[in-house]
């Protein structure tokens, strides 16, 4: 899948919302940019024009006049539109994101930030969390492309932040409640994860990777992660 | 220009007789002086003071930020704990100890007796009192940053459970420090903001009515209810995050039932007011100095304080705006995403004013009124670019990225920084009574303006490229660290290092000006306002007894047909 | 000398007056904010119930009924002043201080009887908020007291008659954070 975003060139689009968050964001720079561009012309066509000159008095308005005031007050109910445009857009994308959780993921996760690493518990084979076979790994999360995911956040000491910018969601981990969350990455491929809120000393390395995995990539790496052959792993090197 | 002669100092008069038997002498009479003028000063000094000391430290963590593992001139190798700290008292000071005291404590104390014509505020000792308590803070906050452990690293926010625990950020007492010297700044401020506001309610000139005030004081007090209105929940919140973090309390440990949320709640109930706090004052010069030098009268006066009214209730509904992926119940976003996006319509509305104000002008373009059009131009952009945050859809790409801190310090320069020179170099003469040189003025102007661009606007492309905040390296992190990237923060830097030099220019200019500038006439820019019908600099008691003003009109009475005079003092009986 | 500025009165409310009524509204934001941010816990701790249970309801009745009469005695000392007599006004404002002493007293014993027994503030967060508030509330009574005192050395003297109103002002609000705090943190179970 190859959306073109307003982002291109900055950063990658790669999971299923990515493209409706940048529309997003696309709509108020349009929005805001005529307002903004009208403003500044307008203010520096009269800086320009309204110079002092010599013998030449400013003339004088008060603003009370109607036909003066009018200027002011239409800018204003037409900015109103805008708002209510902008508030729309962005209500369809937060609900999508953030509100309406999808019926039926193809499976969960659990996302745990301490200081200063994150924890990913994955559900392993039997694709159910909490069990014997869930694989648990630091600062690695691996997911398969296309599949829906929802996660739990969890923190276990300070306030930590998962995000994923080419995936553009995040949330904060807060100690004591676990959030949950959905993602669905549409690009293969390992991509970076940071810690979007200050949580002390290393929050500056509170780095961790997703590895974006085809079907096949997974299940190879489920197989040679899964707990059994970890341990089994173990004891051919040991023994 | 024809400029009034300039009038002779005085005699004492009965007022300063009286602090001249009883206050102290010498150097100490700063000190202790119950003066507004005096006061205003020591705000102002301190305020400047800080500015420098904010101002280094971003220059510390910005040069980490373009050269890291080098040692930045001065101050020697950056550990994260210690950008964490700079970051962290950076943007503390740059609120609380720039912003504050200069924008609403220095002119405040300075302007509003003068503006409405009264010989001083109306509790002169709560006054010294105010001073002398956000003196005590200034020392407590630097102090903190020597402590054991350095400084307070958790943010200007200051979000529990990291601030609430020693375990956590590794600072003791810097942090209860940190909370100290910001719990006696609020408290400083809520007894000069008691003053203000009674005042203007209450010791304005004869015949002065309430529109015939200045926006500016409007502004000033407007501010100062904000304010008052808006600390009290985090001053609660301050006593509790004091107590977790000494007597161990758990009003923000979920594991002791308490709840972190709960503090950025009380935070922003505050915090966001508080931006508002700092932005209606700058507004309010840019108000005066434009009036003043496109010789005209302010666009629908009444608008601009109803649009301040507005903007003032409605920020007390927006908080949450920050805290859209905090972890609140999503549906509240909801809410606050309305409330946010019409908080632009008032804040729009006062924008046009200003603009129209300049239709039919006749601008004269010297060093005050181009940092006041500077102002209007560069806060557009600081606003337009909140919208985008306020989307909360948007936000959630956004929060905590360099956009947002860009975002920020497009609204906070101009205010804090634009803002203040503006205001500094127009009421320089009545201050000190001075003439500031005009052409050193613009080369500062510009020496500050350009690098100030180049250095927020890479920063919001880098915030849109996925860059987050408070990151003291960006090395390690391989999509942030490509040479595209890493250039802009060079760039970003390197303007930093030109503004600063170009610091230099205004200093020069204010000790030349101070000592030598030509001397200012009573009223050097002919402009209408109270403050300018006594000598420059003002005597204590501001006028003399027998000449305290008495007002005919409104303050912006410029270039009024069939008038041979373009202006219209507001104490001048026709 | 007062200035000039002081002596002006374009609301037509004297400027004291005015200030108090400012500080009160600074002052009601901080104990609004203190108080809805327990009201949020508490209904999300239902078992805080058994934790209010062991607050003496007794005591914090007695203490809201000291309370109430000292501010009847702030409002006699008041008219008094209206009258110009100093010097009863003063005898009612000593009264006040004591209706103050004597809460504090009361709130001392209470205090102790309670940290003896082993709920201290950082026992749960609902000792924590009842510490907190009861003892950001005994710091405005302390305040109020000593303020109280220098009026009343004044007003004996017949000067400064208008601040037995203003510091009236001051102890109703006073009492009335009292009469929020009592049911909140001793009553709601
Ligand atoms: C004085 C400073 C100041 C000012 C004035 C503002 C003004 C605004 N701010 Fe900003 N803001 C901050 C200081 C300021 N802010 C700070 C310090 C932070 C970060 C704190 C931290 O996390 O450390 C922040 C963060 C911040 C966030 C949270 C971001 C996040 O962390 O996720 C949001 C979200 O809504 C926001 C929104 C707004 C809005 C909508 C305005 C509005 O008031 C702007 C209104 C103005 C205009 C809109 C321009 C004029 C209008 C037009 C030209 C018409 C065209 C407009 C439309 C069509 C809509 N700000
Ligand atoms: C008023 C507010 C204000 C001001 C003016 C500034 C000014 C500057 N800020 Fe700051 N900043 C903040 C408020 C402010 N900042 C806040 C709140 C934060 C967030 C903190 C946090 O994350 O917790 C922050 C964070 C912050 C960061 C983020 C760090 C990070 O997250 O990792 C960066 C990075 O570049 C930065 C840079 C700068 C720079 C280069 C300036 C330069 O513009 C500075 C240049 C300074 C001067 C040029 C001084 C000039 C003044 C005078 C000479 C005195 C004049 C006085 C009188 C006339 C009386 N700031
Ligand atoms: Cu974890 Cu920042
Ligand atoms: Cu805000």
């Amino acid at each position: 899948m190859n959306e073109t975003s307003f982002f291109d060139g900055l950063i990658g689009v790669a999971s299923s919302y990515a493209g409706e968050i940048d529309f997003l964001i696309l709509v108020v720079l349009v929005s805001v940019g005529v307002w903004f561009i009208a403003a500044e012309v307008v203010f520096f066509w009269l800086i320009l024009k309204f110079r002092a000159k010599p013998g030449e008095k400013a003339q004088y308005i008060d603003g009370k006049d109607k036909r003066h005031k009018r200027w002011v007050t239409r800018p204003h109910f037409a900015v109103l539109a805008f708002d209510i445009a902008i508030i729309v857009i962005s209500f369809q994308v937060w609900h999508h994101v953030k509100i309406d959780l999808p019926d039926n993921p193809d499976s969960e996760l659990r996302i745990i930030g301490q200081q200063w690493a994150w924890t990913f518990q994955h559900p392993g084979a039997d694709n159910v969390l909490d069990t014997d076979d869930d694989i648990f790994t630091v600062d690695d999360l691996h997911v398969e492309v296309g599949k829906t995911y929802l996660f739990r956040l969890e923190a276990t000491d300070v306030l930590h932040s998962f995000s994923v910018p080419v995936w553009r969601i995040k949330q904060d981990a807060i100690p004591g409640r676990s959030i949950t969350g959905w993602f669905q990455p549409t690009e293969a491929g390992a991509f970076e994860v940071q810690c979007a809120e200050i949580c002390g000393f290393g929050h500056g390395v509170m780095r961790a990777e997703v590895h974006v995995e085809t079907t096949g990539e997974h299940t190879a790496w489920m197989v040679t992660n899964a707990p059994a052959a970890v341990a089994n792993l173990e004891v051919l090197n040991n023994g | 220009m024809a400029e009034l002669a300039t009038v002779p100092v005085p005699p004492p008069h009965a007022g300063e007789e009286d602090h001249a038997h009883h206050g102290p002498q010498g150097w100490l009479k700063y000190l202790w002086s119950t003066d507004h003028k005096v006061i205003a000063m020591q705000y102002m000094f301190t305020g400047m003071f800080m500015a420098i000391v904010g101002g280094f430290m971003a220059y510390v963590f910005r040069m980490q930020l373009a050269f890291p593992g080098f040692e930045v001139p001065g101050f020697g190798m950056v550990s994260p704990g210690e950008y964490n700290a700079l970051v962290t008292n950076h943007g503390t000071i740059m609120i609380f100890w720039v912003a504050m005291p200069v924008l609403l404590a220095a002119f405040g104390n300075y302007l509003i007796p003068l503006m409405i014509g009264a010989d001083d505020m109306v509790f002169p000792k709560i006054n010294r009192l105010s001073f002398q308590v956000f003196f005590v803070s200034t020392v407590v906050i630097l102090a903190s940053l020597f402590v054991e452990g350095g400084g307070f690293a958790g943010a200007w926010t200051a979000y529990p459970p990291l601030s609430a625990s020693a375990e956590y950020n590794l600072t003791d007492l810097g942090s209860t420090l940190w909370l100290v010297g910001v719990g006696l700044e609020f408290v400083a401020f809520l007894l000069g903001g008691i003053n203000f506001i009674t005042t203007l309610m209450n010791s304005r000139a004869p015949g002065m009515r309430a529109f015939d005030v200045p926006v500016v004081v409007w502004m000033i007090v407007i501010a100062s209810i904000l304010f008052m209105l808006s600390v009290g929940p985090l001053l609660a919140g301050a006593i509790m995050l004091l107590f977790d973090q000494t007597i161990g309390t758990g009003f923000f440990d979920p594991a002791a039932g308490g709840d972190p949320i709960l503090w950025q709640h009380l935070f922003w109930f505050f915090g966001h007011p508080e931006v508002y706090v700092v932005l209606l004052p700058a507004m309010g010069f840019v108000a005066e100095i434009m009036t003043t030098f496109a010789r005209k009268k302010l666009f629908a006066y009444k608008t601009v304080i109803f649009t301040v009214v507005a903007t003032g209730v409605l920020s007390f509904f927006v908080w949450a705006h920050h805290q859209f992926i905090a972890g609140i119940d999503p549906r509240m976003a909801n809410i606050f995403t309305i409330t946010t996006l019409l908080i632009s319509v008032p804040i729009a509305e006062l924008c046009f004013v200003y603009i129209a104000t300049l239709y039919g002008g006749s601008i004269t373009l010297n060093t005050p009124m181009l940092w006041a059009l500077a102002f209007i131009a560069e806060f557009l952009i600081g606003g337009v670019t909140g919208i985008f945050l306020g989307a909360a859809g948007a936000t959630i790409y956004f929060h905590d990225t360099y956009f947002v801190l860009a975002h920020f310090h497009y609204t906070f320069f101009p205010i804090a920084i634009i803002g203040t020179f503006a205001a500094f170099t127009y009421w320089f003469p009545k201050m000190f009574g001075r003439m500031m040189d005009d052409r050193l003025g613009k080369i500062h102007f510009w020496g500050t303006i350009i690098p100030f661009n180049f250095i927020f606007i890479p920063l919001f492309v880098l915030g849109m490229g996925g860059q987050h905040r408070r990151i003291y390296n960006y090395e390690h992190f391989t999509e942030l660290a490509g040479p595209g990237f890493q250039n802009m923060r060079v760039l970003a830097t390197v303007a930093l290092l030109v503004m600063l030099l170009f610091q230099l220019v205004f200093f020069y200019n204010c000790f030349k000006s101070w000592r030598s500038g030509k001397r200012a006439s009573s009223n050097p820019w002919r402009a209408n306002s109270l403050e300018w019908t006594t000598e420059s600099p003002p005597p204590h008691g501001n006028w003399r007894p027998d000449k305290m003003p008495v007002v005919y009109r409104g303050p912006y009475e410029y270039s009024v047909p069939d008038r041979d005079d373009d202006h219209w003092p507001q104490n001048a009986p026709n | 000398m007062r200035p000039i500025a002081t002596t002006r009165a374009a609301t037509g409310i004297a400027t004291g007056k005015l200030a108090v009524w400012w500080v009160l509204a600074s002052e009601v934001v901080i104990f609004g904010g203190l108080l809805a941010s327990y009201v949020m816990f508490r209904l999300g701790h239902p078992e805080w119930a058994d934790a209010a249970a062991v607050t003496n309801m007794k005591i914090g009745a007695f203490n809201t009924f000291v309370l109430l009469t000292s501010s009847l005695t702030a409002v006699l000392a008041h008219q008094a002043a209206e009258r110009g007599d100093g010097k009863t006004a003063a005898k009612f404002l000593y009264m006040t201080i004591l209706g103050a002493a004597t809460f504090i007293g009361v709130k001392t014993y209470e205090w102790w009887y309670e940290i003896s027994h082993g709920y201290t503030i950082t026992s749960n967060t609902f000792w924590a908020f009842y510490y907190s508030a009861a003892g950001l509330h005994a710091f405005h009574v302390i305040a109020g007291a000593v303020i109280m005192a220098f009026v009343a050395r004044d007003a004996k003297r017949g000067v400064e008659l208008h601040r037995v109103e203003l510091i009236g002002i001051y102890w109703h609000f006073v009492d009335i954070v009292w009469i929020f705090l009592f049911p909140l943190l001793y009553i709601a179970k």
